[in-house]
């Protein structure tokens, strides 16, 4: 994976860059010692690492502010980062940068039930956002496979998804305002408890820019009263093709569960070998999970086993119980790890049309054979979004190139046919060069004026979603002297 | 101006263009600052292209009437969920909405407390920017994070930014059954409380609103779940007083703010729910008001009066409290006079401009209509 070249000169002034952000920040929450920047070489796309210049963990959002200042009047490239796990490498440093890590910031800033939100500092994670307001009966939609984990701000540069997306959708639709701190140190307030824009909704673009337009220090989340319950029920079929054919039917029957989860062969054994979910073992597995009380579970349930039921399923089985709901969740959960301990693998997610599922999927099993590399199949039925794991060996020479070739062949495909390369992980360094197969040159250039106007010199990481060639005029202009 | 029927027709009308540019689907939205310039029609560019009802997605040209959209959908009983509202009551327009506009400027009614926006359903738009570029972002498919939104960027922006030529949207099932719960004679805080209680529970309310003196609370669904939660709700709400129920409740009544149809000026306002009562305590006498989104958006209408005074109060009430009230309806003097659109705050500010002037670099596509 190509990087820019380091600067020399922000490389030569570090002691200097390194005094002056001591000089707005505790003593702890300047760190320059390289073995200690090393704990931020990489985030969760492993295969590239890199130690930043300095990494900095500010509290405030007035320090973010004096950090983003002082980076910008010395030209140095900032990488914003939540909790590193993003799986596109949203959050790589380069060799020049200052990392600026929003971890201290966690506080719950102010709970509203009676307007229905919560105002948060972005360090604090996904799970605990749910965890300030569920012993009062609330949650915070979004449910990333990370959300252990992820920090929001995180969540919010790359509008991450979640498997309960298909019933109330992704960061964006449940992001109601940010504070937001411009590379120049500006502080801009957008949105706010209320709903909607009464101007051009800058929030709506700040919102999945990758880290690239601000650094969002605190965030106005839409918090929902808990459903009363909540049921799965699992689904085997003899093929893919029946199996989204089944998630057809469920959706024009008029019913929206909250998730549909798709499982292939490979997936079902790891998982079932990991978490011991009692899956049935066939060659495509559906988790189809409806919301609300009994007996409006019951009534749903009953009509989506009755259209399974016109698909032959090979096995069929509501949840029992509350712990058998749990042991088939934490089957589907825990997908990525049940995978990393049989094989090194890279998570694809492009989105494409549900109708061509099948097609896509006897296409994937072609490129398995070509590349030789196994894949593996998880996804998020309803929406379309897929999760390709294609499984390769880290410490076999060449392994990750194909492993690379393939992945991006695979997402091609996804353009292909009408879809997306990316639909809740983002574009980091990884699909970077491949926005030329989805966007035109004009379509790249409206998107790059968008950062222009927010980032005028192309600091904040800088060498993301845009493939390198085509960011490179902007990236190597000539900074303004200070 | 000879009539457009493809992208290329309006991508060569805006390179070619010499002055300001009146950008026109339906003409059903008489709203913002006047602009005076030569009309940009793209009612055209008229069909649906795609529609996968098992995908819940539908793609459409700009300038298709929003009517054949709901047509099409309820054909397949599927249906735009975040309701867009119609204009052509309120503000006595002739001419059919088109979807292109609906998306323009982001209508939505009632359903957007529960199911969002018209920019939360924009999955993806072409345009034509203000230099004639033609421009596509997001797609046809639910999840796109695909480099940057800016479908939502063109969701709200009235043309400002570019002439929509297609959009693609998220759609959703119809529903078996609807009903309404009704309370009377609460006041507008009680009212603001009763209908925060609605929401803050379980029962997945797709409307809250206080109209003709009365909270309307809609419940939406499958028959035996609309029952269950018609009345658990019901019970939950007792200490307000009599909860009726009723399934003939006139919800376009409250999308398109029928009560205020007669009033020559109006206004639309969005602020956090609890805040509601507050702004329309504020109001000058005489004004008529009702609320949806269970007292955040809040319809404001006046007869006798000094519009431009009224225009004023609720727009410093709003900046104070968080939110943005627009004026929807009045003549066209007052419009020239006052800031239509809610000032926005300093950052916020600079930082549209300058993505007006990158979008729109010569100032053509509806000049002044948002930002005088």
């Amino acid at each position: 994976m190509e990087m820019p070249i380091p600067d020399s000169d922000v490389l030569s002034r570090k002691a200097r860059v390194v005094e002056r952000l001591r000089g707005v920040l505790p003593a702890d929450a300047v760190i320059d010692d390289p073995m200690e920047t090393r704990a931020y070489e990489c985030d969760a796309l492993t295969a590239y690492r890199c130690p930043p210049m300095v990494a900095v963990l500010p509290s405030t959002t007035a320090q973010v502010s004096d950090v983003l200042r002082i980076c910008h009047a010395e030209g140095v490239p900032v990488v914003p980062r939540g909790s590193g796990t993003s799986l596109a490498g949203g959050a790589l440093p380069t060799a020049d940068c200052v990392i600026l890590g929003v971890a201290r910031m966690n506080d719950v800033l102010e709970t509203d039930y009676d307007n229905r939100f919560v105002r948060v500092q972005t360090g604090r994670t996904n799970l605990s956002v749910t965890g300030a307001v569920e012993s009062d009966g609330f949650f915070y939609a979004p449910d990333p496979s990370s959300q252990l984990a992820c920090a929001i701000a995180g969540n919010i540069a790359m509008n991450s998804g979640g498997a309960h997306c298909l019933k109330y959708g992704v960061t964006t639709n449940n992001l109601m305002g940010v504070t937001l701190v411009q590379m120049d140190g500006t502080i801009v307030e957008i949105g706010g408890a209320h709903l909607d824009s009464g101007g051009l909704d800058l929030l709506g673009v700040v919102c999945g820019s990758e880290g690239q337009l601000g650094v969002v220090t605190e965030a106005t989340l839409r918090i929902l009263h808990k459903p009363e319950g909540a049921r799965p029920v699992l689904m085997g079929f003899d093929s893919a093709e029946i199996a989204g054919a089944c998630v057809g039917d469920i959706i024009k029957a008029g019913v929206l569960p909250v998730a549909i989860e798709f499982m292939d062969k490979l997936l079902i054994e790891v998982c079932e070998d990991f978490a011991k979910a009692d899956y049935p073992m066939c060659e495509a597995l559906l988790i189809v999970e409806v919301e609300g009380a009994e007996t409006e579970i019951n009534d749903q349930l009953a009509l989506i086993t009755e259209i399974a039921r016109r698909h032959d399923p090979v096995a069929l089985r509501e949840s029992a119980s509350p712990e058998e709901s749990a042991r088939i969740w934490a089957g589907r959960k825990a997908a990525f790890s049940a995978i990393g301990r049989v094989s090194d693998y890279m998570c694809l997610d492009g989105t494409i049309p549900v109708s061509e599922l099948p097609y896509v999927l006897r296409r994937i099993g072609e490129m398995s054979q070509k590349y030789g590399l196994p894949v593996g199949n998880v996804f998020h039925a309803g929406d379309g979004n897929m999760h390709p794991l294609i499984c390769y060996d880290a410490n076999k020479p060449g392994d990750l190139e194909i492993c690379e070739e393939f992945g991006a062949e695979v997402l091609k495909l996804c353009v292909e046919v009408g879809g997306c390369l990316t639909g809740e992980h983002g574009v980091g360094i990884e699909k970077r060069d491949l926005m030329t197969y989805q966007y035109a040159p004009s379509d790249l250039e409206a998107q790059m004026a968008i950062k222009d106007v927010f980032d005028p010199k192309w600091l904040l990481n800088p060498a993301k979603v845009f493939p390198l060639a085509v960011s490179q005029p902007r990236r190597s202009a000539p900074l303004a002297a200070e | 101006m000879t009539l457009l029927t493809t992208e290329a027709d309006v991508a060569e009308a805006v390179s070619g263009a010499t002055g300001p540019l009146v950008v026109r689907g339906g003409g059903t939205r008489a709203v913002g600052r006047p602009v005076a310039g030569d009309v940009l029609e793209v009612s055209g560019l008229s069909g649906i292209t795609l529609y996968e009802p098992g995908a819940l997605t539908i793609v459409a040209q700009a300038g298709t009437p929003l009517a054949d959209i709901e047509a099409a959908l309820a054909a397949e009983n599927q249906r735009l969920a975040f309701e867009p509202y119609d204009l052509t009551g309120l503000l006595g327009t002739a001419g059919a909405s088109t979807i292109g506009g609906v998306v323009a400027t982001n209508a939505s009614g009632p359903r957007r407390i529960q199911a969002g926006a018209a920019r939360d359903f924009a999955l993806g738009v072409r345009f034509v920017d203000g230099a004639g570029n033609v421009v596509k972002n997001g797609g046809r498919v639910m999840k796109n994070v695909t480099g940057y939104d800016l479908v939502k960027l063109m969701s709200g922006s009235w043309g400002t930014l570019g002439v929509l030529t297609e959009v693609s949207l998220k759609v959703l099932p119809a529903v078996e059954a609807t009903t309404t719960l009704v309370i009377e004679g609460l006041s507008r805080e009680r009212a603001v409380t009763a209908m925060s209680a609605a929401l803050g529970s379980p029962f997945e309310i797709s409307g809250a609103a206080w109209i003709d003196g009365a909270v309307w609370l809609r419940l939406e669904g499958f028959a035996s779940s609309v029952a269950y939660r018609a009345t658990s709700l019901q019970d939950a709400l007792r200490g307000f007083g009599d909860v009726m129920r009723t399934d003939d409740a006139d919800w376009t009544r409250v999308r398109d703010a029928v009560p205020l149809h007669d009033l020559p000026r109006v206004w639309r306002v969005s602020v956090k729910p609890s805040d509601g009562p507050a702004v329309i305590a504020a109001l000058p006498e005489r004004c008529q008001s009702m609320m949806d989104w269970g007292g955040g958006l809040i319809w404001v209408g006046q007869g006798d009066g000094d519009g431009a005074a009224t225009h004023r109060t609720l727009q410093e009430a709003v900046a104070r409290l968080g939110g943005h009230a627009t004026l929807m309806k009045g003549p066209d003097d007052l419009r020239a006079a006052v800031p239509v659109f809610q000032p926005e705050v300093p950052g916020v500010a600079t930082l549209s401009a300058a993505l007006r002037a990158r979008f729109d670099p010569r100032g053509i596509l509806n000049p002044g209509l948002m930002v005088a």
